[in-house]
C-alpha cells in the first residue's frame, strides 16, 4: 500500500489520561472516497482517537499522516487547515447567534467588519449545493436538532474540509432523518470527500460503512473490515469481547391496577413555550411502559411534571388515584416534590451529574439524598451519621459501586458508578412507580445490561416503570407497551412495536393515520 | 474519572522537561491545612516585598507585629478582644458561603446589629436601671434581629428575583453606615460629638478586668463576654452544618441547587433563612463590639471586620471550628497593623492572603507533574 | 441649583461610571466576572494623581492609570482563567488588593499640592444647541468627549465585527469557539485587561477631572460596585450602559447640590435646615443601585436575554458531562 493512496494514516497512537489508558498503540487508516466506521462501546476510545486527529488532544506517542505527509496538530485550527473537520455529537453551536455567525466563527475572513447580508447569501448557496436546507438568519436555538446538525456540517464544508468525521450523528435523529443523513454522506463521498463515522450502533454501521474498525478498551480488535467480511454478531463480539445476548429474559405477566394516571397534561418549558399539549397515558403495577421520541419533544418536561419538579399548566397527574399535580393538588414546588417522593415515586434523571447527584458531597450523602428526612437516618433535628454510613456500605455491596470508601466525593466516580449510586438510592426506596430517563445513556455494555436487569426486577416485584429512552431497541425489548411522543402530544400507543411504525410516529404521524392510511409497514 | 482533560503542555520550549497539571484522584486530609498555611506564608512574604518597596523593614515590622499581639498577657487579651467580633463575622460568612450565597454585607449587618442593640439602651427601650441579666440578653437579641433584618432584604431579593447578592449586600453596607451616622450625629449625639452617650453600666459586657479585685492578674485585660458568644456560636454553627438535617440541606443546595430541587428542597426559603442567620451572626458581632469595647454607638466601630470575615471564612475552608483560631490570627494582624506604617499594608496583606488562597485552591484539585521531554511525540 | 448645571456636572460624573461599566461589559461578555472594579478604579485614581503630581503632566497620569488598572486585572485573569478558581472570591480579593495597594502607595498623597488637570473645553457649534448644548458640549473635560465616542464604537465592535463575534462566542459557548481554533484563554485575558484599563481610566477621570485629588478610599466611595450593578441593568449592552451611567451621574450631583440653597422650588429646603438629613441623601445612589438591579433581573427573565451563558464558568477543554 503506497503512502500516497491513503487520505489519513494514524500509527501507534497512544493517549493517556490520569487513571486510564484511552488509546493503546492504535492504528487507523482512511482511504479517499470511503465511509469508514469506527465502532466501539462507550469508553472504548473512539472519541479520544478522533479528538487526537482533529487536534484537540496531542498524542503521547504515535504519528499522523495526511495524504502521505506527516503532520502534528497543535489545535483544531491546524487540523481544519489540513482539511480535517469534526461534527461533534454534542453540537458546538452558540445558541444566541445566527447560522451565518456560527459558520463564520473562528475564521480569519472577513477581516474586521462583517457584512451580514452578503455572508447570509453565500451560506445559503452553499447549503443549497449540498442539499442541506437551512435559513442562515435563524438563531440556533430556534432550529430543530436535525437542522442544527446541518449547520455543523455546513461549518465544515465552508472551510473546505476533505475528511469529515461524524461523531454519533444519529443519536438525535428520527429514522427518516437518518436516511437523509446517509444520502447526504453518500453524495459527499461521491464528490471526493471521505467520511469517518463513529458509532456504537451495529445496524447503522452495517448499512452505511464501506469498512469498519473496532476498538475495545483502547485497543484495535479489528481493522478495516469490509461488510462482506463480517456480520452483526461478529462485530458485537469484537466490541465487547464475549457473546452478547440481544434479547433479555422477559416473561409475560399481567399488569395490575394503574399506579400512574396522566390526563390531558399541559406544561411549558424553560423558555415559556408549550412543551406538553394534552398528554394522557397510564402505567400499571408490574409493567414497563416505554416512552419513545426524539430528544426535545417533551419527554424531559413530562418526567419533571410527574415528579413534581415542574408545575403543570393544565390537566392532572394522579398517583394511586390521588392528584399530585394539576387540578386537585395543592402546594408549591417543594411540597409537590416531597409529596411525590412520599407517594413512593423514584426518579432516575437523565443528567446524572447535573441533577441526580451533588458532586462535592460524599457518596454516603448522595445515597441519603432523599432518605435523610426519615428514621433511621434522621433522628429529630439531626442526622445519625453512623446509620447513614452503615446504609451506604450496605448499598455499596448490594449494587456493586466501585469506590475506595463511601466518604469519597461523588465527582470522582465514573459514569457507570454514578448511575449505580443513583439506582441504589432510588431502588432501595422500594418505589411503587419508577420514572427512568435515559438510564443507559453513555454506559458500556456491561453496565447497560445491569441497568436493564434492575428495571426488569422492579417490574417483577410489582413496581410500575415509566421508561423514557432514545434507544428504540432498548424500548422494544424492555417495554410491555410503548407510547410515542412528538411535540408534546402522544401520537399513539402500541403493544407489539415495530421500528418503522415507531419511527413514523416519532416524526409526527399519528397511529390512527398510519392504520387508516393502510400503508404497508416495512 | 469521567472528566478527563489534561491541560496543554507547557509552552516553555527549550526546557528539557514540561510542567503538566493533572486532575487529582483523591484529596489527602493534610492537603487543606497545608495549602492554607502555605498561602498565609506566601502572603507575608509578598507583604514583606511591598514593605521593602516603600522603604520599610519587614523583619522589624513583623517582629514588632508579633510582639504587639502576642508578647504579653495584656496584648494577648487585646488580640482576643479584636478576634471576638471576627469569629462571629467569620461564622456569618462561612454559613452563607456554604450555600454559595456571597454575603459581602457582613459589614452592614454588623452596623445594623450595633444600631439595634444601641436602640435598646438609647431610646431607651429598657431603662438604665434594668438588671444586666435582662439588659444584656435583650441587647444581644436586638443585635441578632437587626443583623437578620439586614440580611433578610438581600436574601429575599435574591431568592425571589434573582438579584445578585454580591452587589445588593454591598449596597446595604453603605446604607447601614449612613443610617447609623444619622442617628449618631442627629439623634443620640452627646454634646455635638460624633458619638452617642455612653451606655449605662448595666449595658456593658463584663470583661476579665472586672474581676481584677479577686484575681490581680486580670487587671487591665479587655477580653469580654463577647468571646463566649463567639465560641458558643462556633459550636452551634458546626453542629447545624454537619450534624443537623438543615445543615445537610444547606450543603446540598450550595453544592448543586438542581439536585436539591430534585430532592424536594425549598431553595427560596432556605436562601432567606441562611441570609438571616448570616446577618444575625454579624449583627451579634456588632452588638458585642459596642457593648464590650466602646460602650457607645459611634461611627468608627469596624475597621472592615465584615470584609476580613470573608477572608477568615475562606482561609478556614468554611469550617466553623477552624474559624476561631484563624480569627485570632487576623485579630493579631489588625491589632498590630494599626501601628504599622503605611496604614494600608494590613489590608494589602489580607488581599494577598485571599489571592494566594484562591490560587492555591488549584493545588487541591490538580497535582503538578514534571514530564521529561522526549517521552512525548 | 440650576438644572442645567446639575446635568452638566452629572454628565461628567457619569463618564466615570461609563468607562468602568463598559470595561466590565467587555470583560463579562468574554465570560469572566471581575468584581475587582473598585480596586482597579482606586489604583487608577491613585496612579493618575501621583504621576500627574510628580511629572506635572496629567496625560502621563492617565496613561499610568490605564496601565495600573490593566496590570492589576491580570492577577484576577490568571486566577480565573489559568487557575480556574472561583471568580467571585477572586474578584473580591482583587478589590482588597487594589484598595490596599492604593492606600500603601498613596500614603501622604492627599497632603500634596494641586495638580495639573486635564484640559476642558467646549465644542464650537454643538454647544449652541439649546438645552443639550450646555449640558453635553460646554466646558467638559476631554475625557467626557472620549466617553461619548466610546459608546457607539464599543457597540459596533461587539455586534458588527469579526473580533466582536468571537468575543460573544467565547462568553456564550467557549467550547464551540475552541473547537474552531479560537484561543479562548488568550482572548479572555485580553478582555479582562481591557476591562482593567477602562476601570483605571475611570479612576483617572475622578482624580484628574471630576473630583480632583486623592481622598483614600473616599475617592471612589463605591462607584466601582455601582458600575457592576449597572452592567446588569444595561443587560450587557453599551447603549443602555450609557443611559444608566449618565443618570447615576446626575443623581450624585443632585444629591450634592440639593443641600445648598435655603429655598428649594420656592419652599423651605428641608436639607438646608436639617443638614443631618443629608445622610439619607447619601443612601440614595446605593438604594437606587439595588432598584436598578431588580429592574435588570426582571427584564432578563421576560425575554430570552440575560448574562452571557458562560459567565463566571472557567473553560476547560475536554470537559464532558455524562
Amino acid at each position: 500500500m503506497e503512502a500516497g493512496s491513503l487520505a489519513i494514516e494514524m500509527r501507534a497512537i497512544t493517549k493517556r489520561f490520569p487513571g486510564v489508558l484511552a488509546n493503546d498503540a492504535v492504528d487507523f487508516d482512511l482511504r479517499p472516497g470511503e465511509i469508514h466506521a469506527l465502532l466501539g462501546e462507550n469508553g472504548a476510545g473512539k472519541s479520544t482517537l478522533m479528538n487526537v486527529l482533529t487536534g484537540l488532544y496531542r498524542p503521547d506517542q504515535g504519528g499522523i499522516w495526511v495524504q502521505g505527509q506527516a503532520v502534528a496538530f497543535n489545535s483544531p485550527r491546524d487540523a481544519i487547515n489540513r482539511g480535517i473537520g469534526m461534527v461533534h455529537q454534542h453540537f458546538m453551536l452558540v445558541p444566541t447567534q445566527t447560522v451565518t455567525e456560527n459558520v463564520l466563527l473562528g475564521l480569519d475572513k472577513p477581516a474586521f467588519f462583517i457584512d451580514l447580508p452578503q455572508c447570509d447569501k453565500v451560506i445559503a448557496d452553499l447549503a443549497r449545493q449540498y442539499g442541506l436546507e437551512v435559513d442562515p438568519r435563524a438563531k440556533i436555538w430556534q432550529l430543530s436538532v436535525g437542522e442544527q446538525q446541518r449547520v455543523e456540517i455546513l461549518k465544515m464544508l465552508y472551510r473546505g474540509v476533505q475528511v469529515l468525521i461524524m461523531d454519533e450523528p444519529t443519536a438525535v435523529l428520527a429514522p427518516q432523518e437518518i436516511l437523509q443523513l446517509f444520502d447526504t454522506l453518500r453524495s459527499m463521498v461521491a464528490g471526493g470527500k471521505s467520511v469517518i463515522f463513529i458509532s456504537h450502533k451495529l445496524d447503522e454501521v452495517m448499512r452505511i460503512a464501506d469498512r469498519v474498525t473496532v476498538l475495545r478498551k483502547g485497543c484495535v480488535t479489528a481493522a478495516g473490515l469490509t461488510a462482506a467480511e463480517t456480520n452483526k454478531e461478529k462485530l458485537a463480539r469484537l466490541m465487547v469481547g464475549r457473546e452478547v445476548l440481544f434479547r433479555l429474559e422477559k416473561n409475560e405477566q399481567p399488569a395490575g391496577s394503574p399506579v400512574l394516571e396522566i390526563e390531558n397534561l399541559a406544561a411549558t418549558n424553560d423558555r415559556g413555550l408549550p412543551a406538553l399539549r394534552g398528554v394522557s397515558l397510564h402505567v400499571c403495577r408490574g409493567e414497563i411502559v416505554g416512552l419513545a421520541g426524539i430528544a426535545g419533544n417533551g419527554q424531559a418536561e413530562l418526567a419533571e411534571v410527574v415528579t413534581g419538579i415542574r408545575p403543570a399548566t393544565g390537566g392532572c397527574v394522579r398517583i394511586h388515584g390521588e392528584a399530585m399535580v394539576g387540578e386537585g393538588s395543592r402546594g408549591g414546588e417543594e411540597r409537590r416534590v416531597r409529596q411525590v417522593i412520599d407517594a413512593g415515586v423514584s426518579y432516575v434523571p437523565a443528567d446524572r451529574a447535573a441533577v441526580g447527584t451533588a458532586p462535592n458531597l460524599s457518596v454516603t450523602d448522595n445515597l441519603i439524598l432523599k432518605a435523610y428526612r426519615k428514621p433511621p437516618i434522621s433522628r429529630g433535628w439531626s442526622i445519625d451519621r453512623t446509620a447513614a454510613h452503615d446504609r451506604a456500605e450496605e448499598l455499596r455491596t448490594e449494587y456493586d459501586i466501585m469506590v475506595p470508601t463511601v466518604e469519597t466525593s461523588a465527582r470522582l466516580l465514573s459514569g457507570g458508578n454514578l448511575q449505580r449510586v443513583i439506582l441504589a438510592r432510588e431502588i432501595s426506596a422500594r418505589p411503587k412507580l419508577m420514572v427512568a430517563m435515559q438510564p443507559t445513556r453513555g454506559l458500556d455494555v456491561g453496565a447497560i445490561e445491569g441497568v436493564q436487569r434492575l428495571l426488569l426486577e422492579q417490574r417483577q416485584a410489582g413496581a410500575a416503570v415509566l421508561l423514557v429512552s432514545e434507544e428504540l431497541e432498548e424500548l422494544m425489548s424492555l417495554s410491555d407497551r410503548i407510547y410515542v411522543i412528538h411535540r408534546g402530544e402522544i401520537m399513539g400507543e402500541v403493544r407489539e412495536a415495530e421500528a418503522a411504525q415507531l419511527g413514523m410516529m416519532m416524526t409526527g404521524t399519528r397511529l390512527a393515520e398510519i392504520e387508516a392510511g393502510g400503508r404497508p409497514v416495512r | 474519572m469521567t472528566t478527563a482533560g489534561t491541560r496543554p503542555a507547557s509552552r516553555h520550549k527549550g526546557l528539557p522537561f514540561s510542567i503538566r497539571l493533572e486532575p487529582r484522584l483523591d484529596q489527602p486530609k493534610w492537603l487543606g491545612p497545608a495549602v492554607s498555611a502555605g498561602a498565609v506564608l506566601f502572603a507575608f512574604g509578598l507583604g514583606a516585598i511591598v514593605l521593602l518597596l516603600v522603604g520599610g523593614n519587614p523583619l522589624r515590622a513583623y517582629g514588632y507585629m508579633i510582639r504587639a499581639s502576642f508578647g504579653s498577657l495584656g496584648v494577648l487579651s487585646d488580640t482576643i478582644t479584636k478576634a471576638t467580633p471576627l469569629i462571629l463575622v467569620g461564622l456569618a460568612c462561612a454559613v452563607a458561603f456554604r450555600m454559595k450565597l456571597w454575603n459581602i454585607g457582613a459589614e452592614g449587618q454588623f452596623f445594623a446589629g450595633a444600631f439595634a442593640a444601641s436602640a435598646v439602651v438609647l431610646t431607651p427601650l429598657l431603662p438604665a436601671e434594668t438588671s444586666p441579666w435582662l439588659m444584656i440578653p435583650a441587647m444581644a437579641l436586638a443585635g441578632i434581629l437587626g443583623g437578620a433584618v439586614w440580611g433578610f432584604v438581600p436574601g429575599l431579593l435574591k431568592a425571589r428575583l434573582n438579584v445578585n447578592e454580591v452587589i445588593s449586600t454591598l449596597m446595604m453596607n453603605y446604607i447601614a453606615v449612613a443610617w447609623n451616622n444619622f442617628f449618631i450625629f442627629a439623634v443620640w449625639t452627646e454634646g455635638g460629638f460624633q458619638m452617642s452617650h455612653m451606655f449605662p453600666r448595666t449595658a456593658w459586657l463584663p470583661k476579665l478586668a472586672d474581676f481584677a479585685d479577686r484575681l490581680p492578674e486580670l487587671r487591665g485585660l479587655t477580653t469580654h463576654l463577647g468571646l463566649v458568644f463567639g465560641l458558643v456560636a462556633a459550636v452551634i454553627v458546626w453542629w447545624v452544618l454537619y450534624r443537623s438535617k438543615w445543615g445537610f440541606e444547606i450543603r446540598l443546595i450550595g453544592d448543586n441547587p438542581r439536585a436539591a430541587r430534585y430532592a424536594g428542597l425549598n431553595i427560596v426559603r432556605n436562601t432567606v433563612l441562611v441570609m438571616m442567620l448570616s446577618g444575625g451572626l454579624a449583627g451579634l458581632a456588632g452588638m458585642s463590639e459596642i457593648a464590650g469595647v466602646v460602650h457607645r454607638l459611634q461611627g468608627a466601630i469596624s475597621p472592615g471586620y465584615g470584609f476580613t470575615g470573608i477572608i477568615i471564612a475562606w482561609l478556614a475552608k468554611l469550617n466553623p471550628l477552624v474559624v476561631v483560631p484563624v480569627s485570632v490570627l487576623f485579630g493579631a494582624l489588625i491589632l498590630a497593623g494599626r501601628e504599622i506604617q503605611p496604614s494600608g499594608i494590613s489590608k494589602t496583606i489580607q488581599g494577598i492572603v485571599l489571592v494566594s488562597l484562591i490560587a492555591s485552591d488549584l493545588l487541591m484539585r490538580y497535582r503538578i507533574r514534571i514530564v521529561r521531554r522526549g517521552a512525548e511525540a | 441649583m440650576d438644572p442645567i448645571v446639575i446635568l452638566q456636572a452629572g454628565v461628567a460624573s457619569g463618564t466615570v461610571l461609563l468607562f468602568a461599566t463598559i470595561g466590565e461589559i467587555l470583560c463579562e461578555r468574554s465570560g469572566v466576572l471581575n468584581l475587582g472594579v473598585e480596586g482597579m478604579m482606586l489604583i487608577g485614581a491613585m496612579s493618575a494623581f501621583s504621576i500627574a503630581l510628580a511629572t506635572g503632566n496629567p496625560w502621563l497620569g492617565v496613561i499610568a492609570a490605564i496601565l495600573a488598572g490593566g496590570l492589576l486585572s491580570q492577577v484576577h485573569a490568571v486566577i480565573a482563567i489559568q487557575f480556574q478558581a472561583d471568580q467571585v472570591v477572586s474578584g473580591l480579593a482583587l478589590t482588597f488588593l487594589g484598595v490596599g495597594l492604593s492606600l500603601v502607595f498613596g500614603e501622604g498623597l492627599s497632603k500634596a499640592g494641586a495638580v495639573a488637570l486635564l484640559p476642558a473645553f467646549s465644542i464650537p457649534v454643538l454647544s449652541l444647541i439649546p438645552v443639550l448644548g450646555p449640558i453635553f458640549f460646554t466646558n467638559q473635560c476631554v475625557l467626557v468627549y472620549v466617553g461619548y465616542f466610546s459608546v457607539p464604537i464599543v457597540w459596533y465592535f461587539i455586534n458588527r465585527t469579526r473580533p466582536g463575534l468571537h468575543l460573544r462566542a467565547i462568553g456564550e459557548f467557549p467550547a464551540a469557539a475552541d473547537a474552531l481554533g479560537i484561543n479562548v484563554a488568550r482572548l479572555r485575558h485580553f478582555y479582562v485587561f481591557v476591562g482593567g484599563m477602562l476601570a483605571g481610566l475611570a479612576g483617572a477621570t475622578i482624580s484628574l477631572a471630576v473630583s480632583p485629588g486623592w481622598f483614600s478610599e473616599m475617592t471612589t466611595s463605591g462607584q466601582g460596585w455601582i458600575a457592576i450593578g449597572l452592567v446588569i441593568f444595561a443587560q450587557w449592552d453599551p447603549l443602555r450602559a450609557a443611559f444608566g451611567s449618565y443618570a447615576f451621574g446626575a443623581l450624585r450631583r443632585l444629591i450634592l447640590d440639593i443641600q445648598g440653597p435655603a429655598q428649594l422650588l420656592g419652599v423651605r429646603n428641608p436639607f438646608f435646615y436639617n443638614p443631618y438629613w443629608g445622610f439619607f441623601l447619601q443612601m440614595l445612589p446605593y438604594a437606587f443601585t439595588i432598584v436598578v438591579l431588580v429592574l435588570g433581573s426582571r427584564g432578563a427573565v421576560g425575554k430570552r436575554l440575560g448574562a452571557p451563558a458562560a459567565l463566571g464558568t472557567p473553560y476547560v477543554r475536554g470537559q464532558r458531562g455524562i
